[in-house]
């Protein structure tokens, strides 16, 4: 049974003439599998990104996706979280007046809470941040500071990858994580990503370019166009789309 | 015809009229300020929505009741009562039913430079100090401090020397501690002498359920280059009525920092005088208030720059839930001689409640042409984008929304300087929102 599996998944924008998004995407992502989603813009990517986290602004009209079996989209998005459903957003949003730190630990524990775990202790907890947060190299001021709050773009992609080393989520989509990143902090954002690949752990990398690929190599390319799954193969077709680009599938659907 | 026109009375406006007869005859200032505020009262009543300063805090037809004025409390139900702010390091002194309670009370061992004795006291003395009382006049009628001045009975009465720096906090706790609903009044006076440094706090409770009235005024008047802080926590019963005013007087060079933070009642009304008459001084007032159920609260502002050189800033923030309403009026008046004022006025209100309803009013008047004066009201609900982040990283509804509130009204008590009140302050919203949860 594969850990993700999205069948014949239909979307629209939440409301009475909704714009439909997703037309009929599947996708099967089993563990320790990294999957990159490739298409151009408007092509339903972050969609796919929001509607596995559970954002309400779109409605499933058909289709169905499980995690494990069970029905993801029943489940509340703090639910879909404690499962271990991890989106590293594309644009992090500033949380003024609620410090890093807090945020983390309240995180950290609602999700061990609602898997029936006890709540992670004071020494353990800044043990991991110290640890994680040094990899990524964010600084104790960035953990004092408001979440994200004056945080460059790099530093807020870091951000989210200390949130998911510290969250070891099962599932992880990573929406653009490259988008806004010059080259050096490009390569400290992957190897954060790298150093989560765990054969039990599955990543779905959503991007335009074939750049981040080359720092993290996917197993599975997916081209996506007009809301489905168009074209699948190895990391070759990263290469194949960097040199031809979109045109082709765009083409297709028209 | 020669017939009297006499406005008709409400049940609370008839009892409290009879509370008035029982204002003591005498001969001194304080007897001509009291029976000039009763025959204020007895001339405009209680204001209603057509008066502006209390057009949405309609008292005629919110304060239903009439109680008579509250007996003394005993010792010992005020002791158990009083709980706000205890784990502060203060002195503490204690005001049940409107009078101080001796035994409960912190009035010995005063450090040097600090003057302290009850308002009863003061005026069987005699005491010079009492000549402030009344020192700051609202421009308008103002019921709520025209019954408080009518009725008090007693109070604090603190003077700080000039020079002295009072580091630990006096804390007035006022409580109402009978079995059945009554009025109490109260009446302080804070004398902060010139390069003096002070901090104040005072605290508000009593019993849900029962609905008693509390009415307390302080005045302030601050000296030349003298510090003050001001911390208030309104924690009244939930069926209670809550009036209160505050004013200062404020000198040249000086710090006043006041903080005012609401959670109970069922009606409650706070209005902050300033007037500051001493140049280049610097006047901060923020607040928080959080309101669930039906209540109903008023934060009611006045500033007068008198004087060139000022800066005053105000932060309020107002949480709404249920079916709550919150009022933030402010003005700010700059008269023609404040030039170079810089003043600044924000009101933020975050509603949770879907029957939930906020009013702003700001107000500027200025007849200066060289000054720097602004104001805000915002009133939204929770972001949306926010709760998904919170939400998406495993954090239940409640808790993300408690986190997001926490830190909306954090915003202003993180302005509160005293480490001990500030964290009291916190620990009070947190529990809000605990019960909230």
């Amino acid at each position: 049974m594969a850990m993700l599996d999205i069948e014949n998944l239909h979307a629209r924008i939440d409301g009475e003439h909704g714009k439909e998004i997703l037309k009929g995407l599947s996708l099967k992502v089993n563990p320790g599998e990294v999957h990159a989603i490739m298409g151009p813009n408007g092509s339903g990517k972050s969609t796919l990104s929001y509607i596995l986290a559970g954002k309400e602004d779109y409605e499933v009209t058909d289709g169905s996706v499980t995690l494990d079996g069970e029905d993801l989209l029943e489940m509340e998005i703090d639910e879909r979280a404690a499962k271990g459903v991890f989106l590293a957003f594309q644009y992090p949003v500033e949380v003024p007046g609620v410090a890093t730190m807090t945020f983390l630990r309240a995180s950290l524990n609602a999700q061990r809470k609602k898997r029936g775990e006890a709540e992670i202790s004071t020494p353990d907890f800044l043990r991991l941040v110290k640890d994680k947060a040094a990899n990524l190299g964010i600084n104790q001021d960035m953990l004092r500071r408001g979440v994200n709050v004056g945080f460059s773009g790099g530093e807020k992609k870091r951000a989210e990858i200390l949130q998911m080393a510290i969250l070891e989520p099962k599932l992880c989509v990573l929406d653009e994580t490259d988008s806004g990143l010059d080259i050096d902090a490009l390569k400290v954002v992957s190897e954060g990503v790298n150093a989560l690949r765990s054969p039990d752990r599955a990543m779905i990398v959503i991007t335009h370019y074939q750049r981040l690929l080359n720092h993290i190599v996917p197993d599975f390319v997916h081209v996506m166009n007009q809301g489905r799954i168009v074209r699948s193969g190895g990391k070759e077709l990263a290469l194949e789309l960097e040199a031809n680009g979109y045109a082709e599938y765009q083409q297709d659907a028209a | 015809m020669n017939a009297d026109i006499r406005p008709i009375r409400t049940p609370a406006e008839q009892a409290i009229l009879a509370s008035l007869d029982a204002v003591p005859a005498g001969t001194d200032r304080l007897a001509d300020l009291r029976r000039a505020a009763a025959r204020s009262f007895e001339e405009h009543g209680l204001p209603h929505r057509r008066v502006e300063e209390w057009k949405y805090t309609d008292l005629r037809s919110l304060m239903r009741e009439a109680v008579p004025v509250a007996g003394s409390a005993a010792v010992a139900e005020a002791d158990a009562r009083a709980r706000l702010l205890r784990g502060v390091e203060a002195r503490r002194i204690v005001i049940a039913n409107g009078a101080v309670v001796p035994e409960l009370s912190d009035l010995a061992d005063l450090e040097e430079g600090l003057t302290l004795t009850t308002l009863k006291a003061a005026m069987e003395a005699g005491d010079e100090v009492l000549s402030r009382i009344g020192g700051i006049v609202p421009s308008r009628y103002d019921a709520s401090l025209a019954l408080n001045t009518a009725l008090s009975r007693d109070g604090v009465v603190i003077t700080v020397a000039p020079g002295a720096k009072i580091a630990r906090p006096v804390h007035v706790a006022h409580v109402f501690a009978s079995a059945g609903a009554a009025a109490m009044y109260a009446r302080s006076l804070v004398v902060v002498g010139a390069g003096a440094s002070f901090t104040y706090a005072e605290s508000f409770e009593g019993p849900d359920g029962l609905a008693y009235q509390a009415n307390s005024a302080t005045e302030f008047t601050v000296g030349d280059g003298a510090h003050l802080d001001v911390v208030r926590l309104q924690e009244e019963g939930a069926s209670a009525f809550h009036l209160s005013t505050l004013l200062f007087d404020v000198g040249r060079d000086s710090q006043v920092h006041a903080f005012t933070f609401g959670l109970g009642a069922a009606v409650a009304r706070t209005t902050l005088y300033a007037t500051l008459s001493g140049e280049d001084s610097h006047v901060g007032f923020n607040g928080a208030t959080l309101l669930k159920g039906r209540q109903h609260a008023d934060s009611t502002l006045f500033l007068d720059h008198q004087v060139p050189g000022c800066e005053s800033r105000e932060l309020f923030k107002t949480v709404l839930d249920d079916n709550a309403r919150g009022v933030f009026q402010g003005k700010i008046v700059v008269r023609q001689a404040a030039q170079k004022t810089d003043g600044r006025m924000m009101s933020r209100a975050l509603v949770l409640g879907d029957e939930a309803e906020m009013d702003n009013k700001p107000e500027l008047e200025i007849f200066a042409d060289d000054v720097q004066c602004g104001h805000g009201a915002t009133c939204g609900a929770i972001d949306d984008e926010l709760l998904f982040y919170l939400r998406a990283r495993g954090i239940p509804m409640k808790e993300a929304q408690s986190l997001l509130v926490q830190a909306f009204v954090g915003e202003a008590i993180e302005t509160i300087e005293h480490d001990g009140l500030r964290e009291a302050l916190v620990e009070r919203a947190e529990a809000w929102l605990a019960a909230r949860a």
